[in-house]
């Protein structure tokens, strides 16, 4: 049964190898094609520079936006030339890996608190406050703590719908990371994960699902991508950071987050962050490839056209299109990190890269 | 004859083929649902808690296990009178006109609208609907779920029972009618009994599409797992969890997915077998 498996993911893998080397058998003119598959959270990036750097030469890319975890998946299976993911791998999910596994940071997205009351639109929420209403123990809009948090604002006598995710999702992976952190009752209740055991409110599916719920529902409050809340205009709640400033969700406050310290392998989750000017809820998305690309009938055109992609995807140019889809760029420090151990990516032991 | 054993040859492959598709589909189930199975125990169809949290993980199916069973009986019930009054009207009172006819390929039409469609009908149309009634805050809920998965099946509990009832012999109606009969007597005391079966079998089978069906439920179901906790308390279903879980699913929790599709799986054979129990017993 399971040598059957792996023949047919290897079987898998050949076609889909032969078509990513196609271009080198059949005339240099040709371009060379790689897949990848992961994150749906940085997927609107993903395809605008994708598409942007295929029109400047580069390869084309096919990406499947099947969520971090089928992402890892792919990966493991050796189907994909990268993945992308919201949630960095765990020691134990790197052990998992045929191969030694490298995480590149490209953006930063961040996870916003939007909700819908007719008239409202400068809410203030703090940790407790989140806690309170995600855990459905705060139950009505003009809760005197809700009041307490945002003197001057008229609340009316609503029921709070809570909305969150009903399928596994990076989103809710770093919003409960977050929870988690400033919560000791949230991290013994629900802890951290991409889908949670919810006590209060009703589940829908994927961010538009979320942001399409709550824009529809009076009184209700959820958790989404940055960019739905901003796309579908749906008023998004001042949160209080560590520094007890409430920080408007923004670019600038969400770059401020990741000013922090990297970690070698850039595996770090950066909500909760110490920056007084930082928006809390904020993330890395990384691309996930491995050190050494000679796997499963890889081409050395294809592991190059993988290095370069993603070198190009976390340069100035691609960061810019990331900021005209509303992630916020990556900071210099993790910039430069993710040059150097890009020159760690190999092919049969060689540097791809200079 | 050659061209006969060929022909004989491919029916008798491409039935094998059937078969070996669906024994594939069965032992994969059970193959996967085992670590499910072996972790929980009967424990995995009693208990109603899902936690998917890495450490504590508990997984148990009970919760999507009522929300399926409640949603498809009360949508079953929500179409018993639809479809039957729609069936009668066209196969016994305005049979063979031309309102019958529209009617029919009316009732046609709604079997071939897609789900997602039944879906965004409910989600913009009828749950402010329903809100507006002030009987549910916000209108996701088994009640609404039922509501919409009811006119989804009445096309196929209708198209199956008017064919039925206009099966029913001329010579027997004719006989009533002669002795007397109104035509309502007629219809409750001939036409109905002798096309029982037929009836309840085409409810049974509109039972089994609702049992399975996904994408409208998880629109306006609310997705909460846990066991309703009334008619307008959000819920959750065996084929709408696994749609919403599948993609980030991993392990354990994989395993107990494809454990709730496994007793989807049975819940249909058995409503299925139970529906051809029925019409032996009244044909």
């Amino acid at each position: 049964m399971k040598n059957r498996i792996i023949i047919l993911v290897a079987a898998v893998a050949m076609i889909l190898v032969s078509c990513g080397g196609g271009g080198s058998t059949a005339g240099k003119q040709k371009q060379v094609t790689l897949s990848a598959a992961g994150a749906t959270f940085p997927q609107p990036f993903y395809n605008l520079a994708f598409k942007k750097f295929n029109e400047a030469g580069g390869p084309l890319i096919n990406y499947g936006g099947i969520g971090s975890g089928g992402g890892i998946k792919s990966l493991r299976d050796q189907v994909v030339d990268f993945a992308a993911t919201d949630a960095y791998l765990s020691d134990a999910e790197l052990a998992e890996m045929p191969g030694e596994v490298v995480h590149i940071p490209t953006c930063i997205g961040a996870v916003v608190i939007a909700y819908n009351l007719p008239g409202v639109t400068d809410l203030r929420l703090t940790p407790a406050l989140l806690e309170g209403i995600f855990l459905g123990n705060i139950q009505k809009w003009n809760d005197p703590k809700i009041l307490a948090a945002n003197p001057g604002l008229v609340l009316p006598d609503m029921k709070i719908t809570v909305v969150y995710r009903s399928d596994g999702s990076g989103t809710t992976y770093i919003f409960s990371d977050y929870m988690s952190k400033v919560s000791p009752v949230w991290n013994a209740q629900l802890g951290t994960g991409k889908a949670l055991n919810w006590p209060a409110g009703i589940g829908a599916k994927g961010n538009p699902g979320v942001a399409g719920t709550i824009s529809q529902s009076e009184g209700s409050i959820g958790y989404i991508g940055y960019e739905y809340a901003f796309a579908q205009k749906i008023p998004m709640a001042k949160v209080m950071n560590s520094a007890g400033n409430f920080i408007e969700p923004a670019l600038e406050s969400f770059s401020a987050a990741a000013a922090a310290e990297m970690p070698a392998d850039t595996r770090v989750m950066i909500t909760n962050s110490s920056n007084p000017a930082a928006y809390p809820i904020t993330s890395f998305t990384w691309i996930i490839l491995y050190r050494d690309l000679a796997y499963a009938n890889h081409t050395r055109e294809a592991a190059a056209a993988t290095v370069n992609t993603v070198r190009w995807l976390t340069g100035k140019e691609a960061q810019a299109i990331a900021t005209s889809v509303h992630y916020a760029a990556l900071p210099q420090n993790a910039a430069t990190q993710a040059a150097e151990l890009l020159k760690g990516i190999t092919y049969q032991g060689e540097t791809l890269l200079k | 004859m050659s061209g006969d054993r060929v022909t004989k040859a491919l029916l008798f492959i491409s039935s094998l083929t059937i078969l070996l598709l669906s024994a594939g589909i069965v032992v994969s189930l059970f193959g996967g649902a085992v670590p499910a199975f072996r972790e929980f125990g009967l424990r995995f169809i009693t208990s109603s808690s899902w936690n998917p949290t890495a450490g504590s993980e508990q997984y148990g199916a009970m919760s999507f296990i009522a929300g399926t069973v409640i949603t498809s009986i009360l949508a079953l019930i929500i179409c018993i009178p639809m479809a039957f009054s729609t069936s009668l009207f066209i196969a016994e009172y305005y049979r063979g006109t031309r309102t019958a006819g529209i009617l029919r390929s009316l009732v046609d039409l709604l079997a071939g609208i897609p789900s997602i469609v039944y879906g965004f009908w409910g989600f913009y149309a009828l749950r402010p609907l329903l809100v507006a009634t002030g009987l549910t805050d916000q209108g996701f809920g088994v009640f609404t779920a039922s509501l919409v998965l009811a006119i989804m099946i009445v096309p196929y509990a209708t198209s199956l029972s008017a064919e039925i009832i206009s099966m029913v012999p001329a010579e027997l109606k004719e006989a009533a009618y002669s002795l007397g009969a109104t035509r309502r007597e007629v219809i409750f005391s001939v036409v109905i009994p002798s096309a029982r079966s037929g009836i309840i079998a085409s409810f049974i089978l509109a039972l089994g599409r609702a049992l399975g069906e996904t994408m409208a439920v998880t629109m306006l179901i609310g997705n909460a797992n846990v066991i309703p906790k009334g008619l307008f308390a959000p819920g959750n279903t065996m084929a709408s969890v696994i749609a919403n879980q599948f993609g980030e699913a991993s392990g354990l929790k994989m395993s107990a997915l494809i454990a709730i599709g496994l007793l989807l799986f049975l819940i249909t054979a058995l409503v299925n077998y139970l529906g051809k129990l029925i019409i032996k017993r009244f044909a």
